[in-house]
């Protein structure tokens, strides 16, 4: 039995949503009823009235899923709009991290120099260790955390992507 | 209530229980709504889908919290798949009681929520009108679903403060996209104009846009002269009796249907979604076509099958636009299109053996379809059916030249589904002679609600294939697994004469061919339910059919040799 699998790609949507119970369960769980993937999810209210939350879900798969994706969500009753920023164009995507770092002597001065190196800043120190904030896109802290395996990291949070498109106008 | 009322429901079709009493006692002594008290809760859904299918009108279902609603559940999602209006209101525990695993609790707005178009549960009683009025435009409107509405005991009492006006009363969301641009209109028309080789593919959605579409569909395909298929939830949206119909197409489609999708050069899609029962081996899929998708659900376009050009919108209005862009143009001569269609229905793929192998006796099950279209057609009869053997044998020989006639569960499949569906569009069409199609085996699934037909005296007539298999299961094994029939026999059958008669049903009982025109006759006359039990052939097999895998060109017809076995790959699939 072959399982098919197609070139993937990664894609970052914007999904305006109404602010009402079970949204959220509504839109993770069409994302594992129909198979499709979640790399990173992130959810808050933007709205003023507290009305209308905005989610950033990255995804992956070919094309013509991706296309699915979108026309699936958009059928969702409470879903205002769907932007694939992947699309769209110019955009940002930034995502903010903790990451603790427990060490002595040396690669506790190397991992406060990398950290400068990175803008990251401390929240958090005790003499043995540190909690960075950093704040960029994603391979960016991928590479700190990966810089940060050899200088005593004892765990990370991350917080997902959030993204907009470049330019005055809104999506 | 009062909502309800506005709504202009006629039925309601429910079941009491603990969490619903303030809702039925508000029914009590109403006089605007009538209940139909079933005997099941997925009766309540397939009757309520029964009803909004033979009348475009949204089904209605009340039904308690926790096993009311989770008995609801296939019926829910039955709709859901075949895309049928419907409000179902479930009752809940007091909202204080919510989340406490109390008596008769259960996460009704979580189990539905992937088989519901919306669902809502309402807390505040403030939010009640204006989301039962939602509840309903979402059903009817767009593509048309099920949408629940749980409503927890204490909001159903509790008296709505009029100073607080509802969240919900703006309703800014949720607007489907009805006409579609007129250069795609125009680009679509241009395509069909140009088609050497055009095929109308046409589905449910044809028949959910209402009878309008159905009329602008005989129009369109009166200018343009192309052949039209259906899918088996399309079939009456064109007239099984004009010389262009082809047949339903797909797995037991006709062979002229599959051959003339294969072959097409422009395809128009209306309403259908490209279904794997439908298209069969998806790389051999109408190879050679250019693709116009009609369908008023984004979704369903490019979903399993791409397409050249995909228009959203509604199809009657969608019809409507591309009649108006035909405008005065002349239809292309499609004599040698037909001349080849014509050499494929010379095939005669629907002729069947006159006697069974192992029991020369038996009635064919294809006989007796055929006997009860030709008796009943000028009643202009409404067809429910169960799924299997019977229900292919209904679609290919029973003929339907007008919509909401057909009632069957395509999407999802659901046995069961027959006689509440009958239930309900006999409500719906007091007058009419509704016939569910049935087997012995699906019938059982559903068989309690003999009592209702008995209780609101409705002539509902069941007619029972009855080959002592679930036939279809019986045939895939024969045709899959070397005629292993695990588990596929009907053993310990009822006497289904005397158990109509318990029910105060009639019961004719049919073992001869020559007593079928009588048995069908008597039954028609009966002014009352009746059950006919149809003793059929039970190694008949439903064919055409195209094998699991398998491309439109490969079909089985009667008399091809099959092997019994099939490689893994084959097997794989549904």
């Amino acid at each position: 039995m072959k399982i098919q699998s197609a070139a993937s790609e990664r894609h970052v949507l914007n999904v305006t949503v109404d602010n009402e119970p079970g949204i959220l369960a509504k839109i993770t769980g069409l994302f594992t009823a129909r198979g499709y993937n979640i790399d990173s999810l992130t959810v808050a209210d933007i709205s003023d009235d507290h009305a209308i939350s905005r989610i950033t879900v990255v995804t992956n798969g070919p094309p013509e899923v991706i296309d699915q994706i979108e026309a699936q969500l958009e059928r969702l009753v409470p879903v205002h709009g769907v932007t694939d920023l992947t699309t769209a164009g110019p955009h940002v995507e930034r995502e903010l991290a903790l990451i603790k770092v427990s060490g002595k002597g040396d690669a506790r001065v190397e991992a406060l120099r990398v950290a400068d190196i990175f803008r990251a800043s401390v929240v958090d120190t005790t003499t043995e260790s540190f909690v960075f904030e950093l704040t960029g896109a994603p391979d960016k802290i991928d590479s700190f955390i990966a810089l940060m395996r050899g200088l005593g990291l004892v765990e990370v949070g991350r917080s997902g992507v959030v993204g907009m498109i470049r330019g005055a106008a809104g999506a | 209530m009062e909502c309800l009322v506005d709504q202009e429901v006629e039925f309601v079709f429910g079941y009491p229980g603990g969490a619903v009493l303030p809702i039925y006692d508000e029914l009590f002594g109403e006089e605007r709504i009538r209940h139909i008290l079933v005997r099941h809760e997925a009766g309540a859904a397939h009757a309520a889908e029964g009803y909004a299918r033979a009348t475009g009108k949204p089904g209605v279902v009340l039904v308690t919290s926790g096993p009311g609603a989770t008995n609801a559940v296939t019926g829910i999602a039955d709709a859901f798949m075949d895309s049928i209006p419907m409000v179902v209101i479930t009752g809940q525990v007091p909202t204080a009681l919510i989340g406490t695993d109390a008596f008769q609790e259960a996460d009704t707005v979580g189990i539905t929520r992937h088989c519901t178009k919306h669902n809502y549960l309402v807390k505040d009683p403030a939010d009640l009108k204006a989301t039962l009025e939602e509840a309903f435009r979402i059903a009817t409107t767009g593509r048309p679903g099920p949408v629940v509405v749980d409503i927890p005991k204490d909001v159903q009492i509790a008296v709505p403060s009029e100073s607080r006006a509802s969240k919900l009363t703006a309703s800014h969301r949720y607007a489907p996209q009805m006409a579609a641009p007129a250069e795609q209109i125009i680009e679509a028309v241009d395509m069909l104009a140009g088609a050497e080789r055009p095929i109308f593919y046409t589905g449910g959605g044809v028949i959910n846009s209402g009878p309008e579409a159905t009329e602008l569909l005989r129009q369109l395909q009166d200018m343009t002269g192309a052949p039209v298929t259906s899918t088996l939830m399309g079939l009456g949206c064109f007239a099984n009796t004009h010389p262009d119909w082809l047949g339903m197409l797909g797995m037991h489609g006709t062979f002229e249907a599959n051959m003339a999708m294969n072959r097409a050069d422009v395809m128009v899609c209306i309403g259908a979604r490209f279904d794997d029962r439908v298209t069969g081996r998806l790389d051999a899929f109408s190879p050679d076509s250019t693709k116009i998708h009609v369908d008023i659900d984004r979704s369903s376009i490019n979903k399993n099958v791409p397409v050249d050009l995909g228009i959203v919108g509604d199809c009657a209005t969608v019809l409507g636009q591309m009649i108006e862009a035909w405008g005065q143009r002349k239809a292309q001569d499609l004599g040698e299109w037909k001349a080849r269609i014509a050499g494929w229905r010379a095939r005669e793929c629907l002729a069947y053996p006159e006697k069974s192998k192992k029991n020369p006796d038996a009635i064919m099950p294809q006989k007796a379809v055929e006997r009860l279209y030709a008796l009943t057609k000028d009643r202009s009869p409404i067809i429910t059916t169960e799924v299997g053997q019977h229900q292919m044998w209904a679609a290919q020989y029973f003929g339907f030249d007008k919509p909401n006639k057909w009632l069957t569960s395509g999407g999802l499949g659901t046995m069961g589904y027959g006689m509440p569906a009958a239930i309900g569009a006999q409500l719906g069409h007091p007058d009419a002679l509704v016939i569910d199609i049935a087997g012995e085996a699906s019938i059982q699934m559903n068989i309690q609600e003999l009592g209702t037909a008995s209780q609101y005296r409705l002539p509902i007539k069941v007619f029972i294939l009855n080959n002592e298999y679930m036939g279809m299961v019986r045939q895939w094994q024969e045709l899959t697994y070397e005629s292993r029939y695990s588990n596929s026999y009907s053993d310990s059958l009822p006497d289904f004469v005397a158990l109509a008669e318990a029910y105060g049903w009639k019961g004719i009982r049919i073992q001869d061919e020559k007593d079928l025109d009588a048995g069908i006759l008597s039954m028609m006359e009966y002014d009352g339910p009746v059950i006919v039990d149809c003793c059929v052939a039970a190694d008949a097999n439903c064919l055409p059919m195209i094998p699991s895998g398998a491309a439109h060109t490969e079909m089985l017809l009667y008399g091809d040799q099959v092997d019994g076995t099939m490689d893994d790959e084959a097997k794989a699939l549904v």
